[in-house]
């Protein structure tokens, strides 16, 4: 079962286990919110979290979120910023979705800087688009693989603090296991990759690209499809579809780059 | 009965439970998150989802025995059964959940209710095999065996 190359469980076989790490260890873990009104899904977004060596607070409701951070209308105790480097949310809870936990902690001046990640069963595309243009760092289709934390893991905070980059306004990382295309020239302080160029890559993570050195990843992560099955998968049943956009908006542009009629300059 | 027939047995179980779709790829993924520091993870998640999804059943036959049915209240309970089962690889589970949905935003209460029978049906014959692979599991480790690492 030992077959994933992840440290945390080298160190295990190692005979080391969590309470072997030095307090500096745990000091450099980074540590995720993780928001899903499933327990089920709670249990294992903690546990995969939990063996990328995260540390993890589980939470069932968007309102616990902003309690922990901070942000109710209670008005508690600030949390340190410092001490959440990413917030992981399910969209479709009860009460506030994912979506709009997301732009109350963009909204705020302590938080904005926290990478969040959004997590959905369901592949629809104007949420996708939704989510991406309000902030989030990557949407994940459901079920959450190993894969796709050890992605993550890449927009956490606590991996440029201890790398000694500049948090400033532009602090996202981008994923080190290859840039897309559009953005290769820029540097590591330059204005976050573009929403088409997410997009793009997201659906074309090959495509147009000058040969690299290794394939990139995609981005983004989709549970493979079905292989009869075209994108986008199903219509959202909730009324989520954004209206007609002007030809040059993303959301057209990502329409119609999904149809193939149009390739992106 | 002796290890190596518990484990032909347990091979088996696990063959046919893939074979037939019961269990899906996610399944495979959760047995690989399992290791010395929590050995009993699968079991544990598991349990969670028998648990979540009695629930969920009851709350679905409630939802469909009113006099005027909610289709919103009973696409939530199906939404999220979709979800639980999805996570553990239930994958027969899952698909007739998605059935489920749809019928839900049709309002077409026939469709619903014949929806409700099949993911009982799927739901007790996923938990029935599962049941049983983990208990075969530990009957190997108790008899001193080891399970086949996973693929």
């Amino acid at each position: 079962m030992a077959r994933n190359g992840v440290v945390s469980r080298r160190r295990r076989t190692e005979g080391f286990d969590s309470s072997d790490l030095s307090k500096s260890d745990h000091a450099q873990q980074a540590h995720v919110l993780a928001v899903d009104d499933s327990l089920v899904d709670r249990i294992v977004i903690e546990r995969l979290l939990k063996i990328s060596c995260c540390k993890v607070t589980a939470v069932d409701s968007g309102s616990r979120a902003l309690q922990f951070l901070g942000l109710d209308d209670e008005k508690s105790s600030v949390v340190d910023s410092l001490k959440v480097d990413l917030i992981i949310t399910d969209y479709c809870m009860p009460g506030m979705s994912g979506y709009e936990l997301m732009k109350k902690i963009k909204e705020s001046s302590a938080f904005k800087e926290i990478p969040v990640v959004i997590m959905s069963s369901e592949n629809v595309l104007s949420r996708i688009d939704r989510c991406l243009e309000e902030g989030a760092e990557d949407f994940i289709v459901k079920p959450v693989k190993l894969s796709d934390v050890k992605r993550i893991k890449n927009y956490m905070i606590r991996e440029d603090r201890s790398s000694g980059e500049d948090r400033g306004t532009n602090s996202r990382k981008r994923p080190r296991d290859g840039c897309d295309s559009l953005s290769s020239s820029q540097s590591l302080n330059s204005p976050p990759p573009s929403l088409e160029s997410k997009l793009f890559n997201r659906f074309y993570p090959t495509v147009l690209r000058p040969s690299p050195s290794k394939p990139p990843s995609p981005l983004f992560s989709l549970s493979p499809l079905p292989s009869s099955s075209p994108l986008p998968r199903s219509p959202s049943p909730t009324p989520s579809s954004s209206p007609c956009a002007p030809l040059d908006s993303p959301t057209r542009r990502v329409k119609l780059i999904n149809s193939a009629h149009v390739m992106p300059s | 009965m002796d290890v190596v027939q518990l484990l032909r047995q347990y091979i088996d179980c696990k063959t046919t439970l893939f074979r037939e779709g019961i269990l899906d790829d996610q399944f495979t993924q959760l047995q690989k998150l399992a290791d010395d520091s929590s050995p009993s993870f699968v079991v544990e998640v598991v349990s969670l989802f028998f648990d979540d999804s009695e629930k969920l059943l009851k709350n679905l036959t409630q939802a469909l025995e009113q006099p005027v049915v909610d289709f919103k209240q009973v696409a939530d309970h199906a939404h999220q059964f979709k979800g639980s089962s999805s996570s553990i690889g239930a994958q027969r589970v899952k698909n007739v959940c998605i059935a489920f949905r749809t019928y839900c935003i049709e309002e077409n209460l026939d469709g619903c209710l014949k929806c409700l029978q099949q993911v009982k049906h799927e739901y007790a014959l996923v938990k029935n095999k599962l049941e049983n692979l983990l208990r075969l599991e530990q009957q190997i480790v108790a008899a001193g065996g080891s399970i086949p690492p996973v693929e």
